[in-house]
């Protein structure tokens, strides 16, 4: 048994310790907002955070996260009630088929954790890991800045992160 | 036909071929409209329509005629609207919601969507060609607003009131009288099973609430918040995970196989095996991910030196052989001396979806369902039936979202994998996801294509005789047959790729968009169609439209130096029609190409210019933009796009600007950057990083995407308008920045770099 935080709820995981996160996620706990896109740490669809990094699930065997804080797609908010970057994701209309989106928006709540009020050029290079197929890039960037001014000073659970 | 839906429309009818059908009673449970047999009456009524000469229906009610078998309405309330088109992310369910929300008047909430499902939507074929707006878009429009005049004759009906004196209001029919009646309690114990009319009162454009207006898409707040939005999340009970072992080349067999290891693995239930075919199931997804690794490393394969790529690519596409098809002009049509002679080419490129394809079968007491991503799910459970050789109608096919697919990527063949496997595992479903390689080395590619491109011009820089070519293989290998699956060319009994034969214009394949839309005097389009290809080829977004319109895009530019003449005003001399003028003038005036200047004196800043109407019927576009181009490096830098887009009457702005803007930046990547490469034997791009795609570090600083809408006119689609003229601007930016065209894509650094000769 491994002892997974995800989403600040405790889960004790019944799998081989070698199992990357992201099956787990998705089967075991079935939570389906992190993707698989690559298994190969290439394209950032399946991006979670780990003690308020952006880190690749396809990768990290749950081995290495037990007593670490993971947080997912569904830890930011709901459909009836989007965390602020979900909202400016909605808002922005920020997705086309969406498969990538999820990877976009955990990979932004790292940064805008760390950074509430991110440059451009800051924005860019951060997601520069993510890959978009569809050519969101554009709102996705909108999402992201337009997040971050309504993040701003006061992020919900960035300290417990 | 105001008055004839208003009083008679729904009601017992006196005559008309379209009689016999409606007679029928209607499933009397609740009082609902849901009818027994909404799908079934196809045939008849296509009949009795052909034998009566009537008019046209319009869009897909064409194919499927019965009003029913698009709206339904519930004694509860419940509004049901059913489309045989799939969303994949272009926004199209939201538009189709639109459209029947307007012309029922009834808030978009109100309205539920089924999209393709084999034993409950109409068979719409493909969602393919930027076509669903003009298919399913019409004939949902137009079978609401009959829906909605029968409805009203109902209450005129139980008012005793004329029809034009009732008004409506969210669903509910009102008289002036204060009497009012929702459209739940009029469809009680009525039928809608009745055939559809050419013509439909149709809502005044300028009453439209809904319509026309930028509805936020439905399916993005369940997609920004982890809910059930794939077939990938599609979790059933007591599923199990399947991985397939694919070969590593074309035309591979599976020489030897020691299953053992594999099959000893912690919870491994089957390893599958038909002929060539390999794959493994397992309880837990990792588990199958380990199991067919296993497999892997035990198989061995024979396989064959089918590719060439020491030869030229473009000097093997001339020389395999193929079949002609002069599609404009004659053959005397061809000048003595050309003024401009070019030559053009394209690799193959993938549609690289992020998401790999994935699917969920379940064999059950004979009947087997598929859970899938394709775009055609009549045509795949066609081809799903072929394949297992099972009887007819023992195959269910229910379309649900996978990633952005751009074409015909590998959604079918997944689909067919999971059928294979759940009939080796009956009464288990069981889910196949295919890794990145599979995606990246089995998909079937946008076709390699060159072209050639002729022209003369008179003293006065009028183009008066133009010879274009194209070499393409085919634009379309989708299922339809057995064989147009991947699993099947590896079965014990295999099916053979069907020989394809290529899409007559004028929309065309391989030639769409190849005949020019400018008036020239003597035109001459041959389409040089390559049925055999070594690799495997089929819809890529946009089809030849992408290579052709970069094609004639760039040599207009060519032409228009030659002539000395401004790209721009050279484009419109050569035009007629206003509404492809508009879009070019719009475009231009938006991005100020007049007044443009090199900013920065010392950067190399460059302009480019491009137009086309989609396969010269749909939306027109043009774009304009503006690119920096590193003389060390070659590197190429899009600083700012500004798109001018006509896609007729616009239905929801922002999910054309949004397909606009994604088209240019896919065009960008797969024109900066995208080439699928290969050995003797094996494709060798099979990952991010041996296929590299624009990524947010290269994306233009702005992409300004303007709209013209035409109210009541015909939908013209949007999703492919822009891959083209974006392809297009960026070479003309290109040479315009440093001087140099370049013909061949992609426009890699390593190419600038060579032709600017740093």
């Amino acid at each position: 048994m491994i002892t997974l935080n995800v989403n600040g709820k405790t889960h004790e995981v019944d799998a081989d310790p070698a199992t990357p996160l992201l099956y787990v996620l998705r089967n075991d706990l079935k939570l389906n907002g992190a993707k698989f896109g690559c298994g190969l740490g290439q394209c950032g669809a399946c991006t979670v955070m780990v003690d308020g990094e952006a880190v690749y699930s396809c990768l990290t065997p749950i081995l290495l996260l037990q007593g670490r804080s993971i947080k997912t797609l569904e830890g930011l908010g709901t459909a009836e009630q989007p965390g602020p970057l979900q909202q400016a994701f909605i808002d922005e209309q920020a997705a086309q088929c969406g498969y990538c989106i999820p990877g976009m928006i955990m990979r932004a709540q790292a940064l805008l954790e760390r950074n509430p009020s991110p440059s451009d050029e800051q924005i860019r290079a951060h997601m520069n890991a993510g890959l978009c197929r569809c050519g969101t890039h554009m709102r996705i960037l909108r999402a992201v800045h337009r997040a971050s001014k309504t993040m701003q000073g006061a992020i919900p659970g960035a300290k417990r992160a | 036909m105001n008055a004839k839906a208003s009083s008679g429309g729904f009601g017992p009818q006196t005559s008309g071929p379209g009689l016999r059908l409606s007679r029928r009673e209607f499933v009397a449970g609740a009082g609902a409209l849901v009818v027994s047999f909404a799908l079934l009456p196809r045939l008849g009524t296509a009949q009795a329509a052909q034998e009566s000469r009537a008019p046209a229906l319009p869009g897909s009610l064409k194919d499927t005629p019965m009003l029913d078998a698009w709206i339904r309405v519930d004694a509860d309330g419940t509004i049901t609207v059913f489309t045989g088109k799939v969303e994949f992310g272009q926004g199209i369910k939201t538009a189709l919601v639109q459209l029947a929300a307007e012309e029922l008047v009834v808030g978009p909430a109100r309205i539920r969507l089924v999209t393709a499902d084999t034993s409950r939507t109409p068979n719409e074929g493909y969602t393919a060609g930027s076509n669903s707006m003009k298919d399913s878009g019409t004939a949902i429009m137009n079978a609401a607003a009959q829906v909605r005049e029968m409805l009203v004759g109902m209450a005129a009906t139980r008012f005793n009131l004329p029809a034009d004196s009732l008004v409506i209001e969210d669903g509910r029919v009102r008289a002036a009288d204060g009497r009012n009646v929702a459209y739940a309690e009029l469809v009680a114990g009525q039928s809608l099973h009745v055939t559809a009319q050419p013509q439909s009162k149709l809502r005044d454009p300028k009453s439209r609430t809904v319509r026309g207006k930028a509805l936020p898409r439905l399916d993005i707040p369940g997609k920004v918040t982890g809910a059930v939005a794939y077939v990938q999340d599609l979790r059933l009970p007591n599923m199990a995970h399947a991985r397939v072992v694919r070969p590593p080349s074309y035309g591979a067999r599976l020489r030897s196989l020691d299953r053992s290891a594999a099959e000893k693995m912690p919870g491994v239930l089957k390893v599958v095996r038909d002929g060539s075919f390999l794959a493994v199931v397992a309880e837990g997804e990792y588990q199958a991910i380990g199991a067919m690794r296993s497999l892997g490393r035990s198989a061995i394969w024979d396989e064959t030196a089918t590719l060439s790529p020491k030869t030229d690519l473009y000097a093997e596409l001339q020389s395999l052989p193929h079949d002609d098809y002069q599609i404009r002009g004659d053959a005397s049509a061809s000048a003595k001396a050309w003024s401009v002679e070019s030559s053009y080419r394209r690799p193959y490129q993938m549609h690289a979806a992020i998401g790999p394809s994935c699917a969920v079968a379940l064999y059950d007491g004979g009947k087997l369902t598929v859970w899938t991503h394709s775009q055609g799910v009549y045509p795949l459970k066609g081809a799903i039936t072929e394949m297992l050789r099972l009887p007819p109608d023992s195959v269910h096919c229910i379309h649900m979202e996978g990633s952005g697919c751009y074409g015909h990527n590998a959604a079918d063949d997944a689909a067919a994998d999971a059928a294979l496997i759940a009939v080796a595992i009956p009464g288990r479903p069981v889910r196949v996801q295919w890794m990145r390689e599979h995606e990246h080395l089995w998909e079937p590619f946008g076709s390699a294509m060159l072209t050639s491109a002729k022209a003369t011009l008179d003293a006065q820089g009028t183009i008066t005789d133009w010879q274009f070519d194209v070499w393409s293989g085919t634009h379309s290998s989708r299922p339809g047959q057995a064989g147009n699956l991947a699993a099947a060319w590896l079965l014990q009994s295999p099916f053979a790729l069907p020989t394809p034969k290529p899409i007559p214009q004028p929309e065309g394949g391989g030639d769409r968009n190849a005949v020019p839309l400018y008036d020239i005097a003597n035109t001459r389009v041959v389409h040089h169609f390559i049925p055999k290809m070594p690799l495997r080829v089929s819809a890529l977004r946009s089809l030849g439209a992408y290579m052709n319109v970069f094609s004639i895009e760039s040599f207009m530019d060519e032409l228009s130096l030659a002539a000395k003449l401004d790209p721009v005003s050279f484009r419109l001399r050569h035009l007629k029609d206003t509404r492809a003028q508009d879009v070019i003038r719009l475009a231009a005036e938006r991005f100020g190409w007049n007044g443009f200047q090199q900013r920065e004196p010392g950067k190399r800043l460059g302009r480019g210019f491009a137009f086309a109407r989609y396969k010269n019927l749909g939306a027109y576009a043009a774009v304009a933009m503006e690119v920096d181009v590193d003389r060390e490096s070659g590197r190429i830098d899009v600083v700012r796009v500004v798109a001018a887009v006509d896609s007729g009457d616009v239905v929801n702005p922002d999910g054309i600007r949004n397909q606009i803007e994604g088209g240019i930046v896919q065009s960008l990547s797969w024109s900066l950057y995208e080439s699928v490469a290969f050995d003797d034997t094996r494709i060798t791009s099979r990952d991010w990083s041996s296929y590299p795609i624009m990524r947010f570090a290269s994306v233009p600083q702005s992409i300004d995407v303007h709209i013209i809408d035409r109210p009541g006119t015909p939908f013209l689609g949007t999703g492919e308008a822009a891959q083209g003229p974006a392809a297009a601007a960026l070479a003309n930016a290109l040479a315009s920045a440093v001087g140099v065209r370049i013909r061949e894509l992609p426009l890699t650094s390593k190419r600038v770099k060579a032709a600017i000769g740093v």
